[in-house]
């Protein structure tokens, strides 16, 4: 399994070969509190990096998701749809939201790992 | 993923600040007040712990005051000049929502007056206001009530909502007779020792009491009634999907100083006398909005899908023409979906109207359906 990184506005990507998974970190979901709906992307949709990729909606409010790096969306977590409650219960594992396959892995260099991601949370508390 | 924005101004605590933080609330910004969003459960487990247990509010941020004037008359009549309801034939330790109204009809604030249980109390009225409005409506009491009303701004009182059909039960076990009182009653009495003065009413949708005690006393009240297996702390966060589910207005979203009573559908808060004899502020708009209708009514909504349709959303006819914005919205954990509340143009406000919701450039189909979403448990006697 590949390593995990991590972006400052709490979205998550672990790559595996060329295809990348995307979801959002423990501590966004915890922040956002009970999941109730989210909105995937289209299979097939081309996403640039820092596009809103998806929307999670909590009780409370509604939240963008972006993406993380550029690519094609080539496969979704559609799953969620009918559990949106799993992003809450494992958002690093099986409430992951969609794979992407890169469009330019030297965009990953610019994320946060998981040390540094620590640090940041820490950071903005 | 996106943040909300946080407002920099300094908030006020209630008594119960730092028991909230104790017990793992996160806490927000609300009316100027740091407030407890949520606990430790989340808004879902709260919501459901309310609808089939009991569930304890602080609502300390709220505004309570009395007017006291020589007798009930005197000081009913004043307040009837501020507001549309029937205060006169108020019975003692009756409750009775209201509106503060501006010169066009327009709602200043929503409120809750109760008349004194107590004889030796006759002419003193206890009025409970919102926490964002309770300044500009204490002004707007002083401005314009006679000087043989007094006003006594009771700051030094705190508020709790105890609410769920297991209230009365907890409740009564502190006050005697609690669950004899009727919906929309209040009485002063003793909480073990403690002088309280409560009524039975909330805005759950829900059987249940709201508990006025001075504030140095909150903190004694509050961790007794925690103490009770039936009872958990409930935030914000499932005080407002109870009340969207109840179908409730909330100030500031259903209700502003652009909509009428009759707009919003609160018409059953005007009484037969005020409706004929008038003697209150925008009484023109209001009597003609009963006789002819209002050009906009707020309704319930239902949408088909699963995604919520949050407040601003546009409300579109099926042809894509606008006709109204959702005031309130988003997920009724009782409803198990999305329902939300809105103005729309009277002419598309029949029950079963099928319309768009347009949320994130999609037109989501819904209908307008009646409220509340989630049928009232009030107590009735």
């Amino acid at each position: 399994m590949g390593e995990t990184k991590y972006t400052k506005d709490h979205e998550y990507i672990r790559v595996e070969g060329d295809v990348a998974i995307v979801g959002i970190s423990d501590y966004a979901q915890s922040q956002l509190g009970d999941v109730v709906f989210v909105e995937l992307p289209k299979l097939g949709k081309a996403l640039s990096k820092g596009d809103e990729a998806a929307v999670v909606e909590s009780v409370k409010a509604a939240s963008e998701v972006y993406a993380p790096v550029s690519g094609e969306v080539t496969e979704i977590n559609s799953g969620l749809e009918a559990q949106p409650g799993t992003i809450n219960e494992d958002p690093e594992g099986s409430g992951w939201f969609m794979k992407v396959k890169l469009a330019d892995p030297s965009e990953l260099a610019g994320l946060m790992n998981e040390a540094d991601y620590k640090a940041y949370l820490a950071s903005i508390h | 993923m996106s943040e909300p924005q946080t407002d920099p101004t300094p908030l006020r605590r209630t008594p119960l600040y730092d028991r909230h933080v104790s017990l793992g609330a996160r806490m927000v910004g609300f009316a100027g007040y740091d407030m407890p969003l949520q606990y430790k459960e989340g808004i879902l487990a709260e919501h459901q712990w309310t609808r089939t247990h009991a569930g304890l509010f602080d609502v300390s941020h709220m505004g309570q005051c009395f007017l006291v004037g020589r007798d009930h008359e005197t000081v009913a009549r004043a307040l009837e000049t501020l507001i549309p309801a029937d205060i006169l034939n108020l019975k003692p330790g009756q409750q009775r929502y209201s509106q503060f109204l501006n010169e066009d009809g327009g709602v200043l604030d929503d409120i809750m007056v109760t008349r004194s249980l107590d004889p030796d109390e006759d002419g003193t009225l206890m009025v409970v206001v919102n926490a964002g409005c309770k300044d500009a409506d204490f002004a707007h009491l002083k401005k314009h009530l006679p000087s043989t009303i007094k006003l006594i701004i009771a700051d030094h009182r705190a508020l709790l909502a105890l609410q769920g059909p297991e209230a009365a039960g907890v409740l009564s076990r502190h006050c005697k007779g609690a669950d004899l009182m009727a919906f929309m009653t209040g009485a002063s009495m003793l909480f073990d020792s403690i002088p309280v003065h409560i009524s039975r009413s909330g805005y759950s949708g829900e059987d249940g009491y709201e508990i006025s005690v001075r504030a140095d006393k909150v903190a004694v009240l509050n961790e007794r009634l925690l103490m009770h297996p039936e009872v958990k702390p409930i935030g914000l966060g499932a005080r407002d999907s109870l009340r969207l589910e109840a179908g409730l207005c909330l100030y500031g979203h259903e209700l502003d100083v652009t909509t009428s009573p009759v707009e919003a559908a609160i018409q059953w808060s005007i009484q037969k006398r005020r409706r004929e004899e008038g003697g209150f502020p925008g009484f023109a708009r209001i009597s003609r909005e009963l006789k002819d209708g209002p050009s906009r009514k707020r309704v319930g909504l239902l949408p088909e899908g699963r995604a919520p349709a949050r407040e601003g959303t546009e409300i579109v006819t099926e042809a894509g023409d606008k006709i109204g914005t959702v005031t309130s919205g988003g997920f009724g954990p009782t409803l198990n979906g999305p329902c939300a509340m809105g103005y729309v143009d009277a002419a598309h406000s029949a029950i079963g109207t099928k319309l768009h919701l347009m949320v994130r450039g999609t037109a989501m189909p819904a209908s307008i359906v009646a409220m509340p979403f989630v049928p009232h448990r009030f107590h009735r006697s």
